[in-house]
């Protein structure tokens, strides 16, 4: 289960360009979106300091029943998370903590949160970077698969296929590849990531195979079904069809026409499912008890550690709108049309 | 979904009924509603009704961490899951679609400030909105559950719906509403939503489907509105530890998730094909 893939169009967002030229124009288009891009920020970070610490009581929700008994450590808390400051005070505080690195102490272990997450977060981008490496050949190879049965009974199969995993939670497809390798059928991988401390998870590379491997099963359909239609579409036009007239092989057609126009959508289609893949991890590292910033982040929410919940939201969103972002530039440089719109 | 057959037209179902996908996904939808529905009159033992030791193998699917009968509980455990997703599915397409509708209608300025903020929404990945909330809060209630799940489509579906309906707004009929004198709510709701019909349908089926997987991965990572009560999220949960000894405990509820989420994922495709011009397989 991952984020629908509704394409944006490369050129929407590209401002008409009047008199200006060339390096300037790209310039100006750069530090738009870049404006863009801290603005969502911004924004973004107001919404995670309301919605963590405003809406319901984080004290209250933190000391469960020993709220009323316990004074002291009321007092304690509340001075720690600063409550008695009014909510904007509150957010700035935090907002200059943020942007000097200072992302406050945790509640729940009392030291830093940047020494809480810091390795976590290592193990974290190994986890998806791994994933997304192994999805995008996965991917292109079984769209091209399915695009040269097009339209018959194994092109149909694979898209079912692809659509029925599409569906499936993340957590749905975990548990089924667990039962499957580790312990109800066959006894070859372990269930969980177990890491000493001090170690890092990619010691053991066994223990990575099925996180990974569910990763990609969550996001390789999205990617392949974007793919295939692209190819679909360039191999059913009439410049394709002029080229096979003249008698150039199909695989030479697959590989020079359609692939080729079938890499912007798919450097889309990528960004967007990488950028999924922040939210995804989540879940997965859960499943597996996989040592990153997402099984932390569920683990703090169980705890109502604020502060870290505050930073892992904001690194996960950061990363959401950089992805975005690069995504947009590639596809922009990778299209001509859209490139001449903005230089010229 | 009961209610695809009850808005489209007779030809329009007639053409679905030939979509083996839409056939396929809504049969398998069609037979988890009504074991999930009836579930609870049918089953053997009550949810929280001990038979027997903890993990053995008594009764179909055995028993789970307190001895509960897991067929039992499975029959039990799919109502909340389903109510919770319907209701926050609802919420999001209403919520979603009058903001894109809006933005796409008014245009201009409110549009792009209205985009924008839709944008600061979509830099969320679903779940983490109900975990950032669930974090200040101390013991969860589906009212909330269905809130933040529906509050995190909404943009998402806001987005699909300003491009339907941005392709709508400039038509002539609108133009002609608008020179009659037409309040600006009634040119929404009379003209432009009408015609918004089937790509809505096919997004309603889809979000359905992240719903299911959302309120159950919320079960699944321990955030249960009712500890003691039946959910399939929460079985996993409650289960995980023993899937190597007692498989049924974890597999019965997980497969029903999957095969709940397949049936409700090619119904939405299967809509989609439909609805696109010359579609259907």
């Amino acid at each position: 289960m991952a984020e629908t893939a509704t394409l944006p169009e490369p050129l929407a967002e590209t401002p008409p360009s009047q008199r200006r030229h060339g390096a300037a124009a790209w310039a100006a288009w750069l530090a738009r979106r870049l404006g863009l891009s801290a603005l969502t920020l911004w924004l973004v970070s107001m919404l995670v300091y309301v919605s963590t610490s405003s809406l319901g009581d984080p004290v209250r929700a933190i000391m469960g029943r020993e709220y009323d008994a316990d004074v002291a450590r009321r007092t304690a808390l509340t001075e720690q998370l600063n409550l008695d400051d009014p909510l904007p005070v509150r957010y700035l505080d935090w907002l200059r903590g943020l942007l000097s690195g200072d992302l406050g102490t945790g509640l729940a272990s009392q030291r830093p949160v940047s020494e809480v997450i810091g390795p976590l977060v290592a193990n974290t981008m190994v986890l998806v970077v791994i994933a997304a490496v192994v999805m995008i050949p996965v991917a292109f190879g079984i769209a091209m698969l399915s695009a040269n049965y097009r339209r018959r009974r194994p092109d149909a199969a694979i898209q079912v296929v692809l659509l029925a995993l599409a569906g499936l939670p993340e957590f749905v497809t975990g548990i089924l590849l667990v039962a499957l390798f580790a312990t109800t059928v066959f006894q070859v991988l372990p269930a969980i990531t177990l890491v000493a401390p001090g170690s890092t998870p990619w010691s053991t590379p066994e223990a990575m195979v099925l996180p990974v491997l569910t990763l990609v099963l969550a996001v390789a359909p999205y990617v392949s079904r974007i793919v295939r239609a692209t190819l679909l579409e360039v191999l059913d036009s009439d410049y394709v069809e002029l080229a096979r007239l003249k008698g150039i092989p199909e695989r030479v057609v697959m590989r020079k026409h359609a692939l080729l126009n079938a890499i912007v959508p798919g450097i889309q289609v990528i960004a967007l499912q990488l950028a999924w893949l922040a939210g995804g991890v989540v879940i997965v590292e859960a499943v597996f008890n996989y040592p990153g910033i997402g099984n932390q982040l569920v683990q703090s929410v169980r705890d109502h550690d604020v502060p870290v919940v505050q930073a892992i939201s904001m690194i996960i969103a950061a990363v959401y709108v950089g992805v975005n972002l690069v995504a947009d530039l590639l596809s922009i440089l990778l299209t001509p049309r859209a490139r001449t719109a903005i230089s010229s | 979904m009961s209610t695809t057959d009850a808005t489209a037209s007779p030809s329009a179902l007639r053409r679905a009924l030939r979509s083996k996908r839409f056939v396929f996904g809504g049969a398998l939808t069609l037979v988890i509603s009504v074991f999930v529905v009836v579930g609870p009159w049918l089953a053997p033992h009550g949810q929280n009704e001990v038979v027997g030791a903890p993990f053995s193998s008594q009764g179909l699917f055995g028993t789970d961490y307190l001895g509960q009968d897991v067929l039992s509980r499975v029959m039990y455990g799919g109502r909340s899951v389903l109510v919770i997703a319907l209701l926050s599915t609802v919420l999001g397409m209403v919520l979603g679609v009058l903001i894109g509708v809006v933005a796409a209608y008014a245009g201009g300025w409110w549009d792009e400030v209205i985009m924008r903020l839709n944008d600061v929404m979509l830099a969320f990945p679903q779940i983490l909105l109900a975990l950032l909330v669930l974090t200040a809060v101390s013991q969860p209630r589906a009212w909330m559950i269905v809130l933040l799940v529906g509050a995190s489509h909404a943009p998402r579906v806001a987005r699909l719906a300003r491009g339907v309906a941005l392709g709508i707004v400039s038509r002539d009929f609108v133009h002609a509403a608008e020179a009659l004198g037409e309040r600006r709510s009634r040119v929404i709701l009379a003209e432009v939503l009408p015609n918004m019909n089937a790509p809505l349908l096919a997004e309603a089926g889809l979000r359905l489907t992240y719903s299911i997987g959302i309120v159950a991965a919320l079960g699944f990572l321990g955030f249960a509105t009712d500890p003691s009560a039946a959910n399939w999220g929460q079985m996993l949960n409650e289960n995980r530890l023993a899937l190597s000894t007692q498989p049924w405990s974890v597999l019965a509820p997980v497969l029903l998730i999957g095969l709940f989420t397949i049936g409700t994922n090619l119904t939405a495709d299967g809509i989609a094909q439909l609805s696109q011009p010359g579609g259907g397989e």
